[in-house]
């Protein structure tokens, strides 16, 4: 089935990244995704940025034709949405340490606002830093990375998680941001001997686990993940 | 003790599920996890000469009673394709679904399939939302029957004929296909479909058209194979809506030898083929049905 929601506000995070909130009564956990229908463009995946009982939220950077379209849209106006579909993050873990980078904070800032963790944010520059506000409120520590050293440690997301390992010891890391980072954080969790759950991206068509479009290895990204463990 | 063993013509089954074509069978690696989940067999997503994106997003949805899907035939092509077949042939009985123009592309790529170790291959007649295949090749029987022809000239393995509900000859394109030398059919591919979304006033998929599959379409299917088996000799495999034992028992009734299971992946998961086995095992032993074959088609007599 799909929903026709209605925008209800419009944030703006970063100079190309805005956060679309919309009427939404669906049961989301932390880490699952959307897909969201812009007619006539596409339909894409999306993280679920926000959770609340009655609104949900995107967190949309404008990159290709559909996210530069969404941009267009305006408090008021509808979109047709999908899911949610996928794991989700488990947070069965009370100490965990999340690592959000860029973009890609916005699929964890559910799991920062329910647990209230530790969490390290990471973008290029102090412009693309996102959602630093309510990780501000939620987070018992917030720390910033930025790769040119405009805002916080001077660095990226996984040197920073490795000095912060070095201070404090998690039962899990849980993290999504782009592929780079992902494969370095599993590399460094695989050398520390740390547990990690790590949300991946793929282009999607079905987002059910059918058609088997998003197959990693024997791993449908839809339906096993989008969030994975280490094994 | 009962038997899930079957056979489609010279094919033996362990079991008699297999996974429809197009559901999660892109790589070498899902297709050995399908295997591995308690089907007998699985086919492979349709193949084309060269590599296919399918069509933009959206091109699939839940609707009441199924999905409908304008995948639109998404595939890496027969070249590439190889490494795929490399992974899963090993692991067990790998049927190779193809799709082409005509005669000269279907040849081809069975002889392809042949060469990587398919037990057989499914000719797919019957996509309902590829301009210039599927079912637009499937529904004439004169087409069907120089297609099926010039495969068989060209392979040693077993050719089976995925044909269309889409329409009111099913029986003449089944009469097509073993005429033709045609070795099994398999029916029934998805239902030609719609769905407009009111609110942009625009048909959702992309590609406007799609296909129709799970629950809804079952009784359409079980028809079919009904029909199908009162017409012809060639052993016959069900496909269409298939969640449970229940259905799968009803198409073997109405006629098929074994039976594919697709859209239920989605809903229930690859355990679908394990519930499907155990509920047929027991139905059988409490009905008396001592093997797969003693109820094929038990509803004609």
């Amino acid at each position: 089935m799909s929903d026709v929601v209605r925008i209800k506000r419009i944030i703006d995070e970063a100079y190309d990244t805005k956060t679309f909130v919309f009427d939404w009564d669906a049961e989301v956990r932390p880490g699952q995704f959307i897909m969201i229908w812009i007619p006539g463009t596409d339909e894409i995946p999306m993280s679920v940025s926000g959770i609340c009982e009655h609104t949900k939220s995107i967190t949309v950077k404008a990159i290709g034709d559909a996210t530069k379209r969404l941009h267009e849209f305006k408090e008021g106006d509808r979109l047709s949405i999908r899911g949610p579909f996928g794991n989700g993050f488990d947070l069965s873990d009370k100490n965990v340490l999340i690592i959000g980078g860029g973009v890609g904070t916005a699929a964890v800032m559910p799991a920062v606002v329910q647990t209230g963790a530790d969490t390290i944010i990471a973008a290029r520059s102090e412009r693309d830093l996102i959602m630093l506000d309510r990780a501000e409120k939620h987070a018992a520590n917030l720390w910033i990375a930025t790769d040119d050293g405009s805002k916080g440690f001077h660095g990226n997301a996984v040197q920073l998680m490795k000095e912060k390992l070095k201070e404090k010891s998690y039962d899990c890391i849980l993290a999504c941001g782009p592929e780079v980072m992902l494969y370095f954080t599993y590399k460094a969790c695989e050398e520390l001997g740390q547990d990690c759950q790590l949300s991946l991206e793929r282009y999607m068509k079905c987002g059910a686990g059918v058609c088997g479009c998003c197959v990693m290895d024997d791993k449908r990204i839809c339906k096993d993940g989008p969030v994975f463990t280490k094994d | 003790m009962v038997s899930l063993k079957t056979a489609v013509g010279s094919i033996s089954l362990e079991r008699p599920g297999m996974i429809a074509s197009g559901i999660m069978d892109e790589t070498g690696d899902s297709l050995v996890r399908v295997l591995e989940s308690g089907a007998g067999a699985v086919v492979t997503k349709s193949i084309g000469l060269e590599p296919n994106a399918g069509h933009d997003n959206p091109c699939f949805m839940e609707v009441r009673g199924g999905y409908v899907n304008a995948m639109g035939l998404p595939n890496p092509g027969i070249e590439l394709f190889k490494e795929e077949m490399e992974v899963a042939v090993p692991k067990g009985k790998v049927i190779g679904s193809i799709y082409g123009a005509g005669p000269d592309d279907f040849a081809e790529l069975g002889a392809k399939m042949e060469d990587y170790g398919a037990c057989a291959v499914e000719l797919n007649l019957s996509c309902p939302h590829a301009k210039g295949y599927g079912m637009e090749v499937g529904t004439d029987p004169e087409l069907v029957k120089s297609i099926v022809s010039a495969v068989k000239s060209t392979v040693s393995i077993p050719v089976w004929a995925k044909i269309t509900p889409n329409t009111h000859i099913i029986t003449k394109i089944g009469e097509a296909v073993q005429d033709a030398g045609g070795d099994a059919i398999v029916a029934i591919n998805t239902l030609k479909a719609m769905v407009i979304s009111p609110e942009f006033a625009r048909p959702i998929m992309s590609n406007k058209f799609c296909g129709l599959s799970g629950e809804a379409v079952k009784p359409v299917g079980v028809r079919a194979i009904y029909d199908l088996r009162s017409a012809l000799d060639i052993p016959l495999v069900g496909v269409g809506g298939i969640s449970d034992w229940r259905d799968a028992a009803e198409y073997i009734m109405a006629g098929a030898s074994a039976f594919q299971i697709g859209s239920a992946v989605g809903t229930k998961g690859l355990e679908v083929f394990q519930q499907v086995n155990e509920g047929l095992s027991s139905f059988m032993e409490e009905y008396g049905y001592s093997s797969i074959e003693s109820m094929v088609g038990a509803a004609h007599e």
